[in-house]
């Protein structure tokens, strides 16, 4: 609905083969944030997928360890909602509901126009970063033995 | 934000307003001791989804207009299908899948007003930046929200099909009816979030608010029966307002205004004019169910309440309501005979207003015999009480003139956040500038 705010969708909607798989969970997530504790609630690792603005060159992807620190400030979100992804994560955090890992995949995004579609440098970063997800996830799963789940915010 | 000073005249400015739906932008200007203007600055086309409708089947109005907003979808569903039922020549003013209306809806107050109350107006009276900031330090609050939040999304989910943009609502009632027995699941958490509400509305009463009157024209649903405002009934006002939605255009008229892309609306009449929790709670305290009116009267809040800081307490009252509401429609709900009745379209005009957690929303179409939509204007409620927050917000700044600029800046937000706009249905991204000379 909104350009290139639908990257997560995006990358979701090639890894919906993923969901089941070894306990893995494939989520699209619509509305504010702070309804993300609730998603997360009980599993071990969690790989959130969002369009960013940092100013960055569109179509950048970048790969944060959201356990290790809050995200960094430049990297705001695009998202319209009330809360954000970044908000969720430190709430989460404050109230002790943070998952033992959570990874966030941004991609820079540039276009935001109501009834748009997504911009050619975040279309040619969907694929990527869903094989990137992928692997992760995978690799988290065999890392954890336990349910994990992969989340996206759009 | 940043302050600039020089040659007398200073600027405050932030790049955006927090914890209000979506974003916009306000500007205010000061000369001396003396407020010169005060504007809430909206950027975006607000008409796009208006435009998008056109052309597209009377069916499909709820959900498109439901993708406006991602805090109140249930709200423009709703008044999407009372309008294309009003063209199609059909009422739905009781019964089971008026219950159900009913019940979603609550699910969508409890969501709202639980979002609001907790975590976007509560740091404003605890002296936090945000409910982050707050959550550390009250990390009951917090979790209150999110187990209110949790509340409203599950009857949400479960009625709708799913939390957000839910699919199952149509014209003329629901693509499924669910069995009574499907709803016992709600019980115990729209007990629990009773119990809450009815701890909140003691805690809200109890924060320091500033001894602040205003007399707005305050606008609400009137239910036909005894319910308090929500899914339908004529629209009234303690100015004499009495009018059916279909006489909205010939009463409130909006307009465009140099700096901002949403309309204005006003009472022909009479000018500015305010909708949502305040209106609500003062134009129907008697039809608040007897656990929230003893709740609000428990509080000291009294049976009108002119203090838009005061919301706060207003809206937990409204969370006692919207539980209390929904527990009573589960306890007698049996389903309907069919979850939806059928609507035929006609070449007509259909009117649709109903009450979204911060104000009334207003859905007009004009479709054609085979049902293709014409025309649609959406008025939602910030575009109703906007000239209302810039009225506060100028009383709000005049009052506390003296302060020093980040100080004013927070009382700004706070006197915006008092109506819980969203900017994102009027339009979006809010900056705030306040300039003095």
């Amino acid at each position: 609905m909104r350009g290139d705010d639908a990257a997560g969708l995006e990358v979701v909607r090639r890894l919906t083969d993923l969901n089941g798989q070894s306990g893995i969970d494939v989520l699209a997530h619509e509305g504010e944030g702070v309804t993300l504790l609730e998603l997360w609630d009980g599993a071990g690792a969690v790989v959130l997928v969002d369009s960013v603005r940092s100013g960055a060159t569109p179509g950048t992807i970048v790969r944060i360890d959201a356990r290790a620190a809050p995200l960094p400030a430049e990297l705001r979100e695009s998202s319209s909602h009330a809360t954000g992804v970044a908000q969720a994560i430190e709430l989460a955090r404050a109230l002790g509901r943070l998952p033992a890992t959570v990874v966030v995949y941004g991609i820079e995004g540039v276009a935001y126009r109501l009834g748009g579609p997504l911009s050619e440098p975040v279309r040619a970063a969907v694929g990527p970063v869903a094989e990137a997800v992928r692997h992760e996830a995978l690799a988290l799963v065999r890392v954890i033995h336990r349910p994990a789940a992969t989340t996206e915010e759009h | 934000m940043r302050a600039e000073r020089g040659s007398g005249r200073r600027t405050i400015r932030t790049d955006y307003l927090a914890r209000v739906e979506g974003e916009g932008a306000m500007y205010v200007e000061i000369e001396g001791d003396v407020v010169r203007d005060v504007r809430l600055r909206i950027y975006e086309p607000p008409r796009f989804f208006e435009a998008m409708l056109r052309g597209r089947a009377f069916t499909e109005a709820p959900d498109v207009t439901s993708r406006i907003c991602g805090i109140c979808p249930i709200a423009y569903q709703m008044s999407a299908v009372r309008a294309m039922e009003d063209a199609c020549g059909v009422a739905i003013d009781s019964g089971p899948i008026r219950d159900l209306r009913r019940l979603i809806y609550c699910g969508e107050w409890i969501e709202s007003h639980g979002l609001h109350v907790y975590l976007l107006h509560a740091p404003d009276f605890l002296g936090y930046p945000g409910f982050v900031e707050m959550a550390r330090e009250h990390p009951q609050i917090a979790e209150q929200g999110l187990q209110m939040k949790k509340a409203g999304n599950t009857v949400m989910t479960l009625v709708g099909g799913r939390e957000i943009h839910p699919v199952n609502v149509r014209v003329g009632g629901f693509y499924r009816a669910p069995r009574s027995r499907e709803l016992d699941v709600l019980i115990e958490p729209l007990q629990r979030a009773r119990e809450t509400a009815l701890e909140t509305v003691r805690w809200t009463a109890g924060l320091p608010f500033p001894d602040v009157r205003r007399h707005p024209e305050l606008v609400a649903l009137e239910d036909p029966g005894d319910d308090y405002p929500l899914d339908l009934g004529r629209i009234v006002s303690d100015g004499g307002l009495d009018i059916d939605a279909s006489e909205f255009d010939a009463h409130v008229v909006e307009e465009h205004v140099e700096h901002s892309n949403a309309l204005h609306a006003r009472i022909r009449a009479r000018g500015s004019y305010l909708t949502g929790p305040l209106a609500r709670y003062n134009l129907a305290f008697a039809r608040l169910r007897p656990v929230a009116q003893q709740a609000a009267r428990d509080a000291g809040l009294g049976a009108t309440c002119h203090n838009p800081f005061q919301s706060i307490v207003v809206r937990a009252v409204e969370l006692v309501q919207a539980c209390d509401e929904a527990l009573a429609i589960i306890s007698r709900y049996e389903p309907p005979d069919a979850p939806a009745v059928a609507c035929h379209p006609r070449r007509a005009v259909g009117h649709g207003a109903t009450e979204a957690p911060r104000g009334m929303l207003y859905h007009r179409y004009e479709i054609d015999d085979d049902g293709t939509i014409l025309a649609a204007t959406i008025v939602p409620p910030t575009s109703q009480n906007q000239l209302t927050i810039e009225e506060d917000l100028r009383a709000v700044v005049q009052e506390h003139v003296g302060l020093p600029d980040e100080q004013l800046r927070l009382r700004c937000e706070q006197a915006v956040r008092n109506h819980d706009p969203c900017i994102s249905c009027a339009t979006h991204f809010l900056d705030l500038t306040v300039s003095r000379r």
